[in-house]
């Protein structure tokens, strides 16, 4: 562990920027290359490299695995909601139309709220798979 | 809500797998996994009705217009289909409760209700869409799930079944798509009967014909067709009792869907039909799964192995139906469909019974069964002699829709091929009804567990079913005519 202090500190400084670029990924996918799979991934990537430099014991701390458990389904379920409040207004499943008062707004909203889901979901099952590989043997 | 029961039917039970996966409660999650099971089998129920009084219902998700958009497309045929696996799977459900806790780990029950419901709504979306590509994703969706329910089983073996179903499930969906993709450049279309519309005047045959070769294929190591069913035995041999009665009640029915969608729907009766050496193929094969898989079953002495191989045999009697590809042999197709479903979910219930008060797993384990269990014991004879088609039971309406309909083409090989499956039939299940029946009870067997009530309930309800529309078609037989009226030969006729 003391060998690796160049990794670390320069892998503290790189973690803001990561999480940072995933949310920018995020936000900007509907003007710009990007979405909620991308920018889930890049997330995760961070969470990995996290845990790589850090030990999974500490990383599993800091992050416990059943949030990343929790995700999985959550994100589905904003997927969902999204298309049940279309569905509740009256309009087809997942007509965005339904989500605001003018139609291009609600499809801008539409796709915000479905790229969200799309997020959580992405940034779970990957640290789930991740983790799920390198706890493996240890229990 | 009843014009968004197309989007209902295949969203209730995936909103059910997401909810009983975040809230994981012991005691809930039976319930949240019921409640979706009914709603879903109560907004199928409104579809049929629908279909029957309009003409075809078709829904635009997300408000996007076809052909650009996804269509959910709902005829007589894929709603019977949608209200069957429905309503068995709400059966099944009932049943699962005790048979869950007794084989599966406490902390793994929420998992499989998730998977059994997630895959009941990509089950479902298959049926349902009317679009190419969101097909595959159902397929992927059911297929995923499917994998997990095989692994749940707690046998070891169960791990390696559903890793090589994996591996087949993958390749077949990705001929599957590779198919889609020939389409697509054909056509230009993702969806279904815009494809059927386009490829009227298309004259690339040659593509046209290899992405036949390609979906068909595909399609058929989803249905386990004769050659391609290697992974089905230990699947349903190695997964949990209910998760066997759910799989070889729906999953394969589906896929066999799927099969008579593309060859009837997308490129028509007449492209498929006029090539000789397709109908040689489906119509060859389904001869060797009646034979070779019965032939393999009289062999078997897993129980549950046995009635698996039984299954890729009843499979090549529904796709001989397709091969004869008359109105007679069509109904024969469809109506087995459907009393497949009822008889190989009432056996693997029974023996799930089994299962649960006495860990019966082997054959020579039933010896004086009707001493021990009367109820359970003659639920599987009575199943089991649907199976070979005795007069009176369900199997003998398929079976006798089918002859007619290889008497018509004159195909005399085909009936005596009929005659033969079923002798072989009567030999593994004679073995069963044999030791059942007419030997000592072996001492090994003690009745540890009373079986709980609804699970009796359930196996002797889908008995009683076998017996019921065995004798009045009414129902079963009228509705497969229907749907092959309306929708298949509608052109035809």
């Amino acid at each position: 562990m003391r060998l690796d202090l160049l990794l670390r500190i320069s892998s503290k400084i790189f973690l803001p920027f990561i999480i940072l670029f995933a949310f920018y990924v995020q936000f900007h996918g509907d003007f710009g290359p990007g979405g909620g799979f991308q920018a889930g991934v890049i997330f995760a990537a961070g969470v990995i490299l996290y845990t790589i430099i850090f030990g999974v014991k500490k990383a599993q701390k800091d992050f416990p695995e059943k949030i990343f458990n929790f995700m999985v389904p959550l994100g589905v379920l904003i997927f969902t909601v999204t298309g049940l409040i279309s569905l509740s207004k009256g309009y087809n499943f997942l007509d965005y139309d339904a989500l605001a008062h003018y139609p291009k707004h609600g499809q801008h909203i539409g796709i915000i709220a479905i790229e969200l889901g799309v997020f959580v979901t992405v940034i779970g099952s990957m640290v789930s798979i991740f983790y799920a590989f390198v706890g493996r043997g240890k229990k | 809500m009843n014009e968004h029961a197309p989007a209902l039917v295949a969203m209730l039970p995936i909103i059910g797998a997401i909810l009983i996966m975040l809230i994981r409660h012991n005691h809930l999650n039976w319930l949240i996994a019921l409640l979706s099971g009914f709603g879903t089998m109560y907004y199928s129920i409104i579809l049929y009705l629908d279909a029957r009084s309009m003409e075809t219902i078709s829904y635009a998700m997300g408000g996007w217009e076809p052909p650009v958009g996804i269509e959910y497309r709902i005829d007589e045929f894929n709603a019977l289909l949608i209200a069957l696996i429905s309503i068995m799977s709400f059966l099944i459900l009932i049943y699962a409760k005790s048979s869950l806790s007794n084989e599966l780990k406490k902390n793994k029950i929420s998992t499989f209700y998730s998977m059994y419901l997630l895959c009941l709504g990509g089950l479902i979306g298959i049926l349902s869409t009317g679009d190419a590509f969101n097909a595959f994703v159902f397929l992927e969706i059911s297929s995923l799930a499917t994998y997990v329910i095989i692994s749940m089983g707690g046998d070891r073996r169960g791990l390696l079944a559903a890793y090589q179903y994996l591996i087949v499930g993958t390749i077949g969906a990705t001929l599957y798509v590779i198919g889609v993709g020939l389409i697509f450049i054909i056509t230009g279309s993702l969806n279904l009967y815009d494809i059927s519309v386009k490829l009227g005047d298309v004259e690339l045959y040659r593509p046209l014909l290899a992405s036949l070769a390609f979906i068909t294929v595909g399609i058929a190591l989803k249905i386990a067709l004769f050659p391609l069913h290697a992974w089905l035995p230990n699947a349903y041999a190695f997964a949990p009792s209910v998760g066997t009665a759910f799989l070889a009640s729906t999953a394969t029915k589906v896929a066999i869907y799927l099969l008579i969608k593309y060859l009837y729907l997308v490129y028509g009766f007449d492209l498929v039909y006029s090539n000789q050496i397709f109908i040689f193929v489906v119509l060859s094969l389904s001869v060797l799964a009646m034979f070779g898989a019965s032939v393999i079953a009289i062999f078997q002495s897993n129980l549950k192995k046995l009635f698996a191989y039984s299954s890729v045999a009843q499979i090549g009697y529904i796709t001989l139906g397709i091969g004869i590809a008359n109105y007679n042999g069509l109904i024969g197709s469809t109506v087995h469909i459907i009393n497949h479903s009822i008889i190989k979910a009432a056996i693997f219930l029974a023996i799930g019974c089994l299962v649960f008060s006495s860990k019966i797993v082997n054959i020579d384990q039933l010896a004086g069964l009707g001493k021990k269990m009367p109820m359970v014991a003659v639920c599987i004879t009575i199943s089991s002699l649907s199976l070979i088609g005795v007069p009176g039971t369900v199997g003998f309406i398929s079976k006798w829709y089918l002859v007619l309909g290889s008497l018509e083409q004159g195909w005399w090989v085909v009936v005596f091929a009929l005659a033969v499956s079923s002798i072989l039939a009567l030999i593994y299940v004679g073995r069963i009804i044999e030791l059942i029946w007419f030997h000592a009870p072996v001492s090994s067997i003690v009745s540890e567990n009373k079986i709980p009530f609804e699970m009796i309930a359930v196996t002797v309800l889908m008995t009683i079913a076998t017996i019921y529309f065995g004798i009045d078609t009414r129902l079963t037989g009228d509705l497969a005519k229907i749907a092959v009226e309306n929708v298949l030969l509608g052109e035809q006729l």
